[in-house]
């Protein structure tokens, strides 16, 4: 048994900014490259939030013309695309790359130069997208950022509907962002497998491990799809093809399948991080080991297992033959038991627990109420002839809002302040971080649940304006209202970051007391993460260390 | 920092772990093959869909390319297997071998496609077939370039002497990439030359 210390990094004031700057550029280093993924995330949910506003407000009363029908168009699939793929994917990419490694005792991913080039591809896509709203018009004058919706139909993507460039932006910004994706899922699955420390078992590996684990192998088969589809649109678009050509007898209808192919295991590549930042936060504040550890996993796979094979409930509506609607009716529903299982597991984990109602707590309890009624309007949706009355309704839009919003980005937000500390070596402000998630919770409680009502009304998704006195009216009204509680909101958890890194307390190692190896090494972390590598007994490491008297693995 | 953490010391010598380089070479051909699948899905649904132009009754079997192709699996590994007991000759030859079998098989899908553009007036804007076909044999084709190039680099870190025996572990990884765009050829010519047909 040896005593491990560390020393804190030299400061580096005295190196000036430019070189400070470059280093940032030329880094492999996992957890530089995890923050570059999450700041970059931070500034285009800022852009996506506020293309999100534009609409809210155009939508606030009937006959309203806050902008153009055209502004509207690019605006829903700017937003759409933006927050997929250059918010969510990588905010859950960057946590992985800041987690994995040092959960696993390991110094850094399998390959450093891998996901730093899957972080430019990343980067360099989200810019290639916007930069379409100057380089849009192309040589036709038509256009400039693309408006097909973020699932872009066939045929509106063709030459003949959409001149110009848009298009093609929209193709080749997700084509090589899904490059990027691919190389950083190939890279978590190779860390996770051939990168762990001595005694760290896959039985033993934090919960948070194996969900990016299989969310790695869901994205490789789901992300991969989506790019052949793309090459598919980009040979019908430049040399003739015609895949998604009607009138040469090619199939809009396929592209649907190919694109919910990838579009559905999609929902689950974001969403079973945000499992796994539940199952690490909710057991540290419960005081309590995490409550049903194989069945954690177990249902994990699972999950990943049956999300291959529900894409087609998003296209009940275009008719499909009466055998596969109930396929596809009976596998969305089998879905939601292995998720069911999750919820009551992380109950389990918290009762008889002393629970701390700390701010990354809240979200997760916040997280675990708003999830089971996404859970409950998708189990409504599958079913083939409720969807029929409401798909491609404002219902639709509040239910997948609430998976991700309610769902998502509040387990994003409660690992934002869990891991704080030992990102930044800072404590965050618990009261700003209160004021964050009440603002956040009111806003998003107006604006998502009252959307689902316009919705059962009739009111169809992606419609610029519509008539008064159809009874949508009020609810519009208030649901744009809680857009401004959760920009406030946002304002407080920016507010937060900024002032906790340049004026927080320092946090200390451990600030927790809690259990996975990323707080046994110093906040923040040194470039080599640990000074010897770690040996583990048990999945909980650090309790070992703390109660050697009664460690885990005398129970596993 | 003065608050230390106590660990035990490694026991590294009893762990052990699949190697990085296979591990990720069998994810990105998982990835590979999820994208070849989308195209032989496309493929497969508009076979038989075509409404005018050239039908895909005009192809014809390239047995000679395809065993090119398929025996340059063969001799890749043997190779690896030269390098890995050290005798260079053998390796340079049979990788050089290898090198030749994969662009004779890209030279064949040249003369095919000329015969298909010029003598039979198909091409990828043709008709549906034109476009699923030089498509999927299209990306096929792509992946044995790629793979090519990274052959002839590998070559020409031979040629000046920096090709060592502790290098068959990487090569190994680069022959699991060749050994798939092989087995994938025999998928597209089940897919385009049998059940298309």
């Amino acid at each position: 048994m040896t005593t491990l210390s560390f020393e804190l990094p030299k400061t580096q004031a005295s190196t000036p900014i430019v070189e400070r700057l470059h280093a940032w550029v030329i880094t492999v280093d996992h957890k530089r490259l995890g923050i570059m993924y999450i700041l970059y995330a931070l500034s285009f949910l800022v852009i996506g939030g506020i293309e999100a506003t534009v609409m809210r407000l155009q939508l606030v009363r009937p006959q309203n013309h806050f902008v153009s029908p055209q502004a509207f168009n690019q605006m829903f699939t700017m937003h759409g695309t933006t927050m997929i793929f250059f918010v969510a994917m990588p905010l859950v990419f960057g946590f992985a790359n800041y987690l994995v490694p040092l959960m696993i005792g390991a110094r850094d991913m399998a390959f450093p130069r891998l996901n730093a080039f899957s972080f430019w591809l990343t980067a360099l896509g989200g810019l290639l997208l916007y930069f379409s709203f100057i380089g849009g018009y192309g040589l036709y004058g038509a256009g400039t950022a693309p408006d097909v919706g973020w699932f872009a139909y066939a045929p509106l993507t063709s030459r003949t509907f959409s001149l110009g460039h848009s298009t093609d932006f929209w193709t080749l910004s997700l084509l090589v962002s899904g490059f990027g994706s691919i190389g950083t899922a190939i890279n978590i699955i190779a860390t996770v497998l051939s990168m762990r420390c001595p005694g760290m078992t896959l039985g033993r590996m934090p919960l948070l491990v194996w969900l990016n684990f299989v969310m790695a192998g869901l994205a490789i088969l789901a992300v991969s799809p989506l790019t052949g589809a793309q090459i598919m649109l980009l040979v019908d678009r430049y040399l003739g093809g015609h895949f998604f050509d009607t009138q040469a007898g090619g199939s809009a209808t396929i592209w649907m399948h190919f694109f919910w192919v990838f579009g559905h295991p999609e929902v689950y590549v974001l969403v079973l991080p945000a499992f796994g930042f539940a199952s690490e936060i909710i057991p540290v504040f419960s005081r309590k080991a995490i409550f049903g550890y194989p069945v954690m996993v177990g249902a994990t796979v699972a999950i990943a297992f049956v999300s291959m094979s529900v894409w087609a409930h998003h296209m009940f509506t275009i008719g499909m033959s009466s055998s596969a609607n109930t396929f596809f009716v009976l596998s969305t529903m089998a879905i939601a038991v292995p998720t069911g299982i999750k919820i009551f597991n992380w109950l389990a984990t918290m009762w008889g627990g002393k629970i701390q109602f700390r701010a990354p707590m809240l979200f997760c309890l916040a997280f675990l109420f708003q999830f089971l009624i996404a859970g409950l309007t998708g189990v409504m949706l599958s079913s083939a002839a409720f969807d029929w009355q409401l798909g491609n309704s404002y219902f639709v839009v509040a239910h997948f809002h609430y998976v991700i919003v309610g769902g998502i980005l509040f387990c994003l937000f409660a690992a934002f302040y869990y891991w704080f500390p030992k990102v930044s070596g800072k404590m965050y402000s618990e009261t700003l971080a209160k004021i964050h998630f009440w603002l956040f919770i009111i806003g998003f409680h107006l604006t998502f649940d009252f959307m689902h009502l316009p919705g059962l009304l009739g009111m169809p998704r992606r419609i610029y304006t519509y008539e008064p006195g159809r009874g949508w009216d009020i609810w519009n009204f208030i649901v744009t209202v809680g857009v401004f509680f959760q920009a406030a909101g946002i304002l407080a958890f920016v507010a937060n970051l900024v002032r906790s890194y340049v004026r927080g307390k320092t946090a200390g190692n451990d600030p927790w007391d809690a259990w996975t190896l990323e707080w046994a090494t110093t906040s923040p972390p040194p470039e080599y993460n640990f000074e010897s590598i770690p040996t583990v007994k048990s999945r909980r490491p650090l309790w070992d260390l703390k109660h050697p008297e009664d460690p885990d693995w005398k129970y596993e | 920092m003065s608050e230390a953490v106590a660990i035990p010391a490694a026991e590294i010598a009893a762990w052990k772990l699949p190697s990085r380089g296979r591990v990720g070479m069998f994810c990105l051909i998982a990835a590979e093959s999820a994208i070849f699948v989308i195209f032989i899905v496309a493929y497969l649904f508009y076979a038989g869909k075509t409404l005018s132009g050239p039908t895909p009754s005009i192809l014809h079997v390239p047995v000679f390319f395809t065993v090119c192709l398929l025996s340059s699996s063969l001799t890749i590994h043997a190779a690896v297997r030269s390098l890995s007991r050290w005798n260079r000759g053998a390796f340079e030859f049979w990788w050089l071998v290898t090198i030749v079998l994969g662009a004779s098989f890209l030279v064949g899908t040249a003369l095919e496609w000329r015969h298909l553009i010029l003598d039979e007036g198909l091409t990828i804007r043709t008709n549906l077939f034109g476009t699923t076909y030089f498509s999927l044999v299209g990306l096929h084709a792509f992946h044995v370039t790629v793979g090519l190039l990274a052959l002839a680099a590998v070559a020409v870190f031979g040629f000046f002497g920096k090709v060592e025996r502790a290098h068959t572990r990487h090569l190994e990884v680069l022959s699991l990439y060749w050994h798939f765009v092989d087995v994938v050829w025999v998928v597209v010519l089940t897919v385009v030359y049998g059940i298309g047909r």
